[in-house]
């Protein structure tokens, strides 16, 4: 058994928060290398410019990338030899997101009922995923997520027969719903697979996979750049005025599903995709 | 076409601006997003005077993460423009001049931007530092208890926006995807 306090883990927590909303990882800065040389659009290459600024401002003066510094979503991988110690992990992860959002000058926009809109005024709780796991570490990954992204995302529970065309509809759809409102470039998280709730989790989690990389199985990978490809021949474009970039990328899991059905859930993010790891 | 502006905006203004125009706008614009346009609406309701003179605003919808210390305001980039649909024909109808937002409006918006002579501007969606920097002044004005969602007046300078509806009712959004598109 190896101990961790749950002193440290709200620490770490409050410092993933405070640099996820302020450096974005380096997939997402190649990303808009990569674009700024693809767009075709001359407005579209000026607001890929002010994006790129955007970031180095953020960074130098640490203002937030986005004044939509999300609700905080963590994804905890315990190992199962770990003992925490010093109270509740939940109440510890909770801690750290109160602490980081205070501290860091993190926009609160969490209300703690959906219907009576209370601000809860320290952006808590957070939506926290939890996966036990073999070993003695505990793998924390911070992806705050900003809700004009979030509010354009959909489940579609497809039938067998709708195939792989049918997933390919189902994100298109999203993606040109989604079109301005959405912030893009966008990162499309898709999950594939799975019940109705586990679909969804596929799709968020498919966000924190690095923009650029591939999935490792053959037919999922193809999916991956076809449907890249087709996404930036909407003509969405850089904040939706039009352009050849609308996605950075479309990241896929999938998981095993019941022989009645096929499950696709399609989890729109900004350019804005923030997500930061640390292990304890 | 590019364009320095100085508000308010006169209605010789709106009618120059057209869909697609970059502009820099110079000025005071007020924030409200949507707990501000909620308790708005539950005031003209109750036919109770608005918190701002609505004739000739320009109104951001916008809610900024904190200030640090020594600096106006923090992180400021625009919300979600379809959430204050419901709420935004009514205050064009009491002369609001523009809007500040992304993303795409209802047709009972565009109606009520032509049937005013309004205008929709975008500013680019998740660049709230890189905007900050255009944000000289802020002041909550209204509706303290909302925190980020308070009503605040902002002296801008040089606020880069674009042209989305215009007072004709183009719509940048439907036209330039369209240009793009290559399906
Ligand atoms: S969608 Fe993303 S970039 Fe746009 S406002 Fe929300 S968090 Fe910011």
């Amino acid at each position: 058994m190896r101990e961790i306090s749950t002193e440290k883990i709200t620490e770490t927590i409050s410092s993933l928060c405070i640099r996820a909303n302020h450096y974005l990882a380096p997939d997402m800065k190649n990303a808009f290398c990569d674009a700024v040389a693809k767009e075709r659009s001359e407005l579209g290459k000026k607001i890929l410019g002010q994006l790129e600024d955007n970031l180095k401002i953020a960074e130098e003066d640490m203002i937030p990338i986005c004044q939509d510094t999300g609700m905080a979503v963590v994804f905890i991988k315990v190992g199962q030899e770990v003992h925490i110690t010093g109270g509740s992990l939940e109440d510890a992860i909770n801690e750290g997101v109160r602490k980081g959002y205070t501290e860091g000058f993190l926009r609160k926009s969490v209300v703690s009922d959906p219907i009576e809109r209370k601000n809860t005024g320290d952006n808590t709780p957070a939506v926290i995923h939890y996966s036990i796991v073999p070993g003695d570490k505990l793998e924390i990954t911070v992806a705050p997520k900003g809700f004009g992204s979030e509010n354009m995302s959909r489940v579609f529970m497809l039938k067998p027969a709708d195939g792989i065309e049918g997933v390919k509809n189902a994100v298109l759809t999203a993606v040109k719903d989604a079109g301005p409102n959405a912030c893009p470039p966008m990162v499309v998280g898709v999950g594939i697979g799975g019940t109705f709730e586990k679909c969804a989790i596929l799709a968020k989690k498919a966000l924190t996979r690095e923009a650029g990389s591939h999935s490792e199985i053959g037919w999922v990978k193809d999916l991956e750049e076809e449907l890249l490809e087709k996404i930036n021949k909407t003509g969405i474009g850089p904040g939706g005025l039009g352009g050849a970039v609308t996605a950075f990328a479309v990241n896929v899991l999938t998981y095993p599903t019941h022989i009645a059905g096929l499950p696709v859930a399609v989890n729109i993010c900004c350019h804005v995709n923030r997500h930061v790891s640390a292990v304890l | 076409m590019e364009k320095h502006i100085t508000l308010p905006l006169t209605d010789k203004d709106i009618k120059e601006l057209s869909s697609g125009d970059y502009v820099y706008l110079t000025g005071t614009v007020y924030t409200a997003r949507d707990a501000a346009h909620k308790r708005m609406d539950e005031a003209l309701a109750k036919n109770e005077p608005l918190p701002i003179e609505m004739k000739g605003a320009v109104i951001y919808y916008m809610g900024p993460s904190p200030a640090r210390e020594g600096r106006p305001i923090g992180s400021a980039g625009p919300t979600t423009a379809s959430r204050m649909d419901k709420y935004a024909p009514k205050l064009l109808d009491l002369g609001m001049s523009a809007m500040i937002g992304k993303g795409k409006r209802n047709p009972a918006v565009k109606e009520a931007i032509v049937r005013n002579g309004a205008v929709y501007f975008a500013a680019v969606g998740g660049a709230g530092a890189l905007l900050s920097k255009a944000i000289v002044a802020s002041e909550v004005v209204a509706y303290d208890d909302l925190g980020t969602e308070a009503i605040r007046k902002l002296e801008v300078k040089d606020f880069p926006v674009i042209v989305v509806i215009d007072s004709r009712g183009n719509d940048l959004y439907e036209t330039a995807i369209e240009e793009y598109r290559s399906e």
